[in-house]
């Protein structure tokens, strides 16, 4: 039998409904409310199914993922610790779920103060004077950081152009510099992943606005010349924003505003595990130093005189740059990222990436055997390999990561950062236990066997999954990104069902 | 705690790596900047934060409220959280390794498929961040499609959505935005006219938003066609629920369709997250931003999906991007998924009727009542603008005594509208919360 399951729509029965719409009491005829001509002719080909057909299908679905709930996911720059239950269950607290982000701030004390609190909790692990909770995403969090530094420099009449980004960096950092309006210069990284200090200085010029480091860098290293980086931008004017995806390696052990940066984001969705969900939504708060928070996005939450308040308003910040989005930000997220951090107090931050660094180091230690480091030096919360030396009969470092689908762990992240052939990006986190950390170990171990003894059976893998390698050229060459519509152009159903509720009801 | 803390597991951990002490994996770290003292609270246990947090949200009030203004109050099945919080579809990554997440492909594949059928759209992405980023993704694909650089925008677009445009584009030289004036709570024919011939040949986009933010429904297929007659395309921001009554974008040729799916299956949870749909014509697909997921086959022919035409995406284009973003709010769009799975065509229609029935049952209670009337004499959806007989500030506070919010304040908004408020009536309000509402507005005005 096939372990796939067939589109809702391929399920559905004309007339079956999965939700029963009580009638409204006080009906008028709809003739009456709106003109015909604003009325939908053409029925949506939605699924006419039973309640009881939803939930098998998408249960059916979801027994077809990974998650974290039941493979390990050694994930490099993803982050992808346990998703604690409890998060769960207090952003779901009705009082907290069912708040308008228009109430007025009295009726919304308790939500103003716990996003209050996150701010404080926030500036206390970073060590920067203000945030904002508003960004969506991690890439929505560079975005805000650029125009706060557009704005910035604006202010002070500077004609800064230029946004520096190390070539090692995640794409979205150009990305963003770019729709901001920025020119993209790229600085070289050496082999170890750190910055080339002199192609750095020859860049550096009276041009840039910011500079864009992660931190570690995406080879998993502390970036030791951190702080001659950041006093040399400052000397020319510019300001150094930190991408803050790889933080679970830094909550605790030292804060970025000590280091000189300006501006950061935190990936709440990583460092202080809420779920990805498959993708989204995460969060992405946004630090700045002092002078950059008159530019800080609205609305802000505020303290005044032991009550809690959200203001927006132009006379009352000037200098924002404006809002970021539809409403305040990912509240749902934010309340899991709070609930998680007050469960750890600031004995677990420590011990969070304490751990998480002590992981990845022995998952560098342990492989070196089979793979090459990238970097032989001891890593941060990810250890960074090339697959090379263990590639032999024509495999590659993807057919690895497919083979360790088949053994019930997700594949790590491989060909990234470019800078290393073949590579592989291998995150454990704290959350994981040493016989997980070891069963993977000897799992790799066995798969660079089975590349010697039977390297064909790797290429073709995974061999236990519910669909194997799939034609991802056939996909883009033309694409099918929809189930059909309705074959005939017009679908009576409306006009027939328009006509019968202008009767007289009730 | 939620790592393996015993101390044991450490010292075997760093014996195994070879060195005596954790400090010794921390070679580049500055010292004098390392350990500092953060100031933070010791932890708490599950009960003890439970307790507390309990507590904070008791602190919220939950007053009968009529507050909508593009985030409703909505019911939501049981079933919708119920699966979506399933594990295997909360906790899973984004689907890059596409043998392992199935789930998630063909389920972003069944959202895709629903956004586009609601709006009547060819086809639709995996989503955005909430309505009011798509509609700024929307306009930058206009003015990348069009190379023309004015964008008009309504007066009754949502002002955050303004706002938000105003923060994307504000400081950039290519994109202008126009304003276009609603006098009575839509689009003014004439002055659509006046803007599109005082900028001719260089408009890439009217905007239409309908419902508007005055619960006000656009002609949209007439300002539709003026765009077009304009050489600009058309862009429609539409709440998805109201599709199931309304002539949907597709039907009357828009280009892009955006809009938040809040009103499909998502809590109100103090504005986020929601969820940005974002729906266009087929020759767009190569030109708009978002994950896409696709149909194939695998090695063995069997139907499959993938993330696809992923050379738009900033992982492969860096700086040339189509957009910066890198992820879809999966987990709402599961929701809205979800949420019109168990609607179908007949639910979306019959919830999209009893909003429009209840409200209008709303608004003909309220004018009756002497001193209160309509702003607008525009058909609406489920909103619509109330006119007071004096200061909202005053009247909200003494309607919250009697634990009834009646509407949002729009003096912050909209200066000339200083008496004014805009009434939300969902299917979660009862014929009884309504009589409530009539009775508590007859008191205090």
């Amino acid at each position: 039998m096939s372990r796939l399951e067939p589109l809702l729509i391929d399920q559905s029965v004309k007339g079956r409904r999965g939700v029963g719409i009580p009638k409204s009491p006080v009906s008028q005829p709809l003739g009456h409310l709106i003109p015909e001509k604003f009325l939908r002719k053409k029925k949506p080909h939605l699924p006419e199914v039973t309640e009881f057909q939803v939930v098998r299908h998408f249960t059916r679905l979801s027994q077809l993922n990974f998650s974290i709930d039941t493979h390990f996911y050694p994930l490099g720059s993803c982050t992808m610790k346990y998703n604690p239950k409890l998060n769960e269950a207090m952003a779901g607290l009705p009082g907290l779920k069912n708040i308008h982000p228009l109430a007025p701030d009295v009726v919304s004390q308790g939500m103003l103060e716990i996003l209050y609190n996150l701010e404080q909790w926030l500036i206390r692990v970073t060590g920067f004077d203000a945030f904002t909770l508003q960004p969506a995403a991690g890439a929505h969090g560079e975005l805000t950081g650029i125009f706060l530094a557009q704005a910035y420099h604006r202010a002070r009449g500077n004609k800064k152009s230029v946004v520096l980004i190390p070539d090692s960096a995640h794409g979205t950092n150009p990305a963003s510099a770019a729709l901001a309006g920025f020119k993209v210069v790229q600085v070289k990284s050496q082999s170890d992943g750190h910055i080339d200090l002199s192609d750095y200085r020859q860049k550096l010029t009276d041009e840039v606005a910011l500079i864009m480091i992660t931190l570690p860098n995406t080879l998993g290293i502390f970036e030791g010349q951190i702080e001659t980086i950041t006093r040399e931008a400052h000397a020319k004017g510019a300001l150094v924003y930190l991408d803050g995806a790889n933080f679970n390696a830094l909550a605790g052990l030292v804060r970025p505003g000590d280091l000189g940066f300006d501006i950061c984001h935190i990936n709440l969705h990583k460092t202080f595990s809420t779920p990805h969900g498959g993708g989204g939504p995460g969060a992405g708060p946004v630090g700045v130093k002092k002078e950059l928070e008159p530019f800080l996005p609205v609305p802000r939450v505020l303290k005044e005189k032991e009550k809690f308040v959200m203001r927006d308003s132009k006379h009352q910040f000037p200098q924002s740059i404006g809002q970021m989005r539809s409403f305040f930000g990912s509240t749902g997220v934010l309340l899991r990222a709070y609930t998680y951090m007050v469960t750890l107090g600031e004995d677990g931050v420590k011990e969070m990436s304490r751990r998480a660094i002590i992981n990845a180091n022995f998952i560098r230690v342990r492989l070196s055997k089979i793979f090459k480091v990238a970097a032989n030096e001891p890593c941060m919360h990810e250890a960074v390999f090339s697959g090379v030396p263990a590639l032999k009969n024509g495999t590659k470092t993807l057919d690895i990561a497919k083979r360790l689908l088949d053994y019930g762990y997700y594949a790590p992240t491989v060909y990234f950062p470019l800078i290393v052939p073949e590579c592989l990006m291998i995150e454990p986190t704290e959350t994981e236990t040493p016989e997980t950390l070891e069963a993977f170990c000897t799992t790799i171990e066995k798969i660079a066997r089975e590349i010697e003894t039977d390297p064909e059976m790797v290429k073709h893998a995974p061999h236990t999954t519910p669909v194997q390698r799939l034609d991802e050229v056939q996909a883009a060459r033309e694409p099918v990104l929809k189930w059909p519509s309705w074959n005939s152009a017009f679908n009576t159903f409306y006009e027939e069902k328009t006509q019968k509720s202008q009767g007289p009801q009730k | 705690m939620y790592h393996p803390n015993s101390t044991s597991d450490e010292k075997n951990l760093l014996k195994k790596i070879g060195v005596s002490s954790f400090e010794d994996l921390l070679p580049r770290l500055p010292k004098n900047h390392l350990n500092p003292g953060l100031g933070l609270r010791k932890n708490l246990s599950e009960m003890d934060l439970s307790r507390e947090m309990e507590g904070l949200a008791g602190k919220n009030g939950s007053p009968l409220s009529f507050v909508g203004a593009g985030a409703y109050d909505h019911f939501i099945p049981a079933a919708v959280p119920a699966i979506q919080s399933r594990g295997e579809f909360l906790t899973a990554y984004t689907p890059y390794q596409a043998e392992a997440s199935q789930g998630t492909l063909q389920s972003i594949f069944e959202f895709q498929s629903i956004v586009a059928e609601i709006y009547g759209m060819d086809m639709a992405n995996a989503s955005m961040y909430d309505g009011a980023t798509s509609l700024a993704e929307a306009v930058l694909v206009a003015v990348r499609q069009t190379g023309k650089p004015v964008v008009i925008l309504p007066d009754a677009l949502h002002p955050h959505y303004r706002r938000t445009l105003e923060t994307y584009f504000g400081s950039n030289p290519g994109i202008q935005l126009a304003t276009v004036p609603c006098p009575h709570g839509v689009i003014d024919s004439k002055e659509l006219d006046m803007k599109l011939s005082a900028n001719k040949d260089k408009v890439a986009a009217v905007v239409i938003q309908s419902p508007n933010f005055f619960g006000c429904i656009e002609d949209g297929a007439e300002w539709t066609q003026k765009a077009h007659a304009a050489g600009a395309l058309s862009i429609v921001s539409a709440n998805p629920l109201a599709m199931g009554l309304l002539t949907p974008p597709g039907e009357y040729g828009a280009d892009i369709a955006v809009g938040d799916g809040q009103p499909l299956g998502i809590p109100l949870s103090f504005g986020g997250p929601y969820v940005g749909l974002f729906a266009c014509k087929q020759e767009l697909m190569r030109k708009i931003p978002g994950r896409l997921c696709g149909k194939t086959v695998d090695t063995n022919g069997q139907v499959g999906y993938v993330l696809t035409l992923q050379a738009r995406e900033q992982h492969i284009r860096r700086e040339k991007a189509i957009s910066n973003i890198c992820s879809n709010q999966n987990l709402m769009a599961l929701a809205v998924t979800l949420q019109s799975s168990l609607l179908g065509p007949e639910g979306l229609r019959d919830l999209a009727e009893l909003n429009l029935q209840q409200a209008h049952y709303a608004a003909s209670q309220i004018s009756n009542i002497p001193g209160f009337k309509l702003h607008f004499s525009a058909p609406f959806f489920n909103e619509f603008v109330l006119e007071l007989s004096g200061d909202a500030e005053l009247f909200q506070q003494k309607a919250l005594a009697m634990n009834v919010l009646p509407g949002l304040i729009l003096k912050p908004y909209f200066p000339s509208l200083d008496r004014h408020i805009l009434v939300n009536v969902t299917e979660k309000r009862s014929k009884e919360d309504i009589d409530r509402l009539v009775s508590v507005l007859r008191s205090v005005k």
